[in-house]
């Protein structure tokens, strides 16, 4: 059982609310790290002092943050109505089981029985404006002594491992959490190693945007859990990226080109290492890539994610040896990084 | 002039693969410059020095092209792609589409069962004459920019990526034909502004400029049952007051149009429903930048045979260079 993505999938921390995550990963790292700070928006930043053999300044990036839900009303009967804290197909909704606010209150996504549709509700999806979340309270009252308006609520599922692969929540990104604090416990680095364990990726890759204004690397990766949709089909279309064919290394998503030598490093680096890797299919989406990319004066940067299916629904099952695969790509790619790779030649 | 802009506009060079464009310029202005040097995100940045008594001005170009980038290879190696920037699939059946290692493919679609409906791109698939995913010279990942030989008939000239090569040549004009300037030019050719004006804003925020001034093309309103717009081919360079990502500084349209008048440069007045360019970046990045564009009109955009108006580019170099040359009071 691999400890470390079970404490950290369970970890509650959907985006403006990753204290939890926080403290659990300042634990995992303290040892591990020259120095850690938390910065003003509540990224985890952390600085692993390397030889010196190489004078760059390296950015690694994981944001910390899940997708939840808001509490934005208590109805009369002690129902509450709420609101997406990132991306949701409204599909995946119904009938899972949640936990709200700082007490954890033990929630029900509920909408009208099966039983009771009549034939036209039974071919629409329920919009999320239409569900609740039923605690259990008998009125408005009993609800207000539980949960507040603005709480925060999370998807609850116990991480287990079916074999080579696993099953659990938030593994967008806990995969690239696990995968960073991996990389810190690691032996030093050629250059000072910068780990930042971000927040609010999930509403807008704002966390991000201040850590890297904060870092001013010369470089950056970002590791992620992209979303895999690799069911089978009959028509010769390519799965977006597939579980068990290794980490996936974006080269153009919705909002990043990018840089095209660090993609070229981290290509050959798995080459050389037979680690096995699979392009993402270039399209949308989008990481914290497109604003470390873009701080300041710009910053080459790359993405290396594991493939996740089911991505922000409450059960994701990612490959394990995609994960292994992911850390160790990252680790032999970053100890192989020269300033040589993302200097421009100037003649 | 058609021998600098032939070249410029007929090499490779999507967003994010601009290196061939870079080699090219390069030397184009080296001997103009005062310096010279390459961003983390690709920009090539030329300074011209001013005497010190002037102001910092950064001049952008973009180097970058629309294109597309493969997103699957198929059993028999046909190749599905997407888009880099805004492609039309109008503009696409029997086209030709380059890589950067020189592959060439055809580009079609689907079977048309429906002569008046356009295929989405994703209906559209490249074949470079692979006949297996394993004898295929291109994989997933990989950009392809468009093909089509420049066309110089009388003073209009055609090519695929007029936008924004003629801005580029536009630059590398001025530059060579400035001296003795008040202010510290950068010229920046920049990287990535068709899906964002991406490189201007890395650039700006680096060289944190009192004054912006981009080099883009702009549509035109002069063709059959056009969408109505008063800008139109040859009748002088536009000098853009708003788009829809700017407002341009309104201080430095009036100097534009002041410097015109004064140098008997003809110009129009842009008015731009959709699309912007990297003036947009410049003036929102750091505390501020007091940013416009000089637009040369263009017919057909975003196709492989965007038009311009040689007259137009002409008086766009002297516009230019005249702002350049004198104080900006704005």
């Amino acid at each position: 059982m691999n400890e470390l993505l079970q404490q950290l999938t369970e970890a509650v921390g959907v985006s403006s609310g990753e204290h939890a995550v926080r403290l659990l990963i300042r634990d995992l790292i303290a040892d591990h790290v020259d120095e850690w700070w938390v910065d003003a928006m509540g990224n985890l930043l952390a600085r692993k002092q390397g030889t010196g053999a190489v004078d760059l300044r390296v950015l690694v990036d994981a944001h910390m943050d899940e997708v939840g839900l808001m509490i934005t009303e208590i109805d009369s009967s002690g129902m509450l109505k709420f609101s997406g804290v990132g991306g949701f197909d409204n599909r995946a909704l119904l009938g899972k089981v949640v936990q709200v606010g700082p007490q954890k209150v033990t929630g029900v996504i509920g909408a009208k029985p099966i039983h009771l549709l009549d034939g036209s509700e039974r071919d629409t999806v329920v919009k999320m404006e239409a569900m609740r979340i039923d605690i259990g309270a008998k009125d408005k009252e009993a609800a207000q002594g539980k949960v507040n308006v603005g709480d925060l609520a999370a998807f609850v599922t116990p991480y287990e491992e079916l074999g080579e692969t696993a099953v659990g929540k938030a593994f967008d990104n806990r995969a690239g959490c696990a995968a960073l604090i991996e990389l810190l416990r690691a032996e030093p680095y050629p250059f000072d190693l910068y780990a930042a364990f971000t927040v609010q990726e999930e509403v807008g890759l704002r966390g991000a945007q201040v850590a890297a204004y904060a870092v001013q690397p010369d470089a950056a990766l970002v590791l992620e859990c992209t979303p895999a949709y690799d069911l089978p089909n009959e028509n010769d279309v390519s799965p977006n990226v597939a579980l068990g064919l290794g980490p996936s290394i974006y080269v153009m998503d919705g909002v990043t080109i990018q840089d095209p030598r660090l993609v070229g490093h981290i290509t050959r680096t798995a080459d050389t290492h037979g680690i096995p890797y699979q392009i993402r299919q270039p399209g949308g989406g989008g990481t914290n890539t497109a604003v470390i990319q873009r701080a300041h004066g710009g910053v080459p940067s790359a993405t290396i994610a594991v493939p996740g299916r089911y991505a922000h629904t409450p059960a994701l099952m990612i490959h394990l040896d995609d994960y292994a695969n992911a850390v160790k790509l990252a680790e032999a790619a970053l100890r192989g990084l020269t300033p040589e790779i993302i200097k421009r030649n100037h003649h | 002039m058609n021998e600098l802009i032939q070249k410029l506009v007929e090499a490779y060079g999507p967003s994010g693969f601009e290196d061939q464009m870079r080699t090219l310029i390069r030397p184009e202005i080296e001997p103009y410059a005062d310096e010279i040097s390459v961003d983390a995100l690709g920009n090539l940045i030329a300074l011209k020095k001013g005497n010190g008594s002037g102001l910092k001005v950064m001049v952008a170009a973009h180097m970058d092209e629309i294109g597309v980038m493969v997103t699957h290879v198929t059993k028999e190696g046909f190749l599905r792609f997407t888009n880099i920037g805004g492609v039309l699939s109008h503009t696409l059946l029997g086209n030709r589409v380059q890589f950067a290692n020189g592959v060439t493919g055809i580009v079609y679609s689907d079977r048309i069962e429906e002569r008046d409906k356009v295929h989405p791109l994703n209906k559209h698939y490249i074949d470079v004459g692979a006949t297996s995913k394993e004898d295929c010279p291109v994989g997933v990942g990989d950009a392809a920019g468009f093909v089509r030989p420049f066309l110089a008939q009388g003073k209009r000239l055609s090519a695929k990526s007029m936008d924004d090569r003629i801005g580029c040549a536009v630059a590398i004009g001025a530059l060579q034909r400035l001296s003795a300037a008040p202010h510290d030019v950068y010229f920046v050719f920049s990287v990535q502004e068709e899906v964002g004006t991406r490189g201007a804003q890395t650039a700006a925020n680096a060289l944190a400029p009192d004054v912006g001034i981009a080099l883009d093309v702009t549509l035109t309103g002069d063709m059959p049952e056009a969408r109505p717009m008063a800008v139109n081919l040859g009748e002088g360079p536009a000098i853009k007051v708003k788009d829809s990502g700017m407002i341009a500084h309104a201080g430095l349209v009036r100097l534009m149009r002041r410097r015109a008048e004064e140098a008997h440069i003809p110009f129009q007045l842009e008015v731009l429903d959709g699309g912007s360019t990297d003036a947009r970046a410049m003036q929102i990045s750091g505390p501020g930048v007091a940013a416009g564009c000089i637009s040369i009109p263009c017919r057909y955009v975003h196709s492989q045979s965007e038009t311009v108006d040689a007259d137009d580019v002409e008086n766009s170099i002297r516009l230019l260079v005249e702002i350049l040359s004198q104080p900006l009071e704005i």
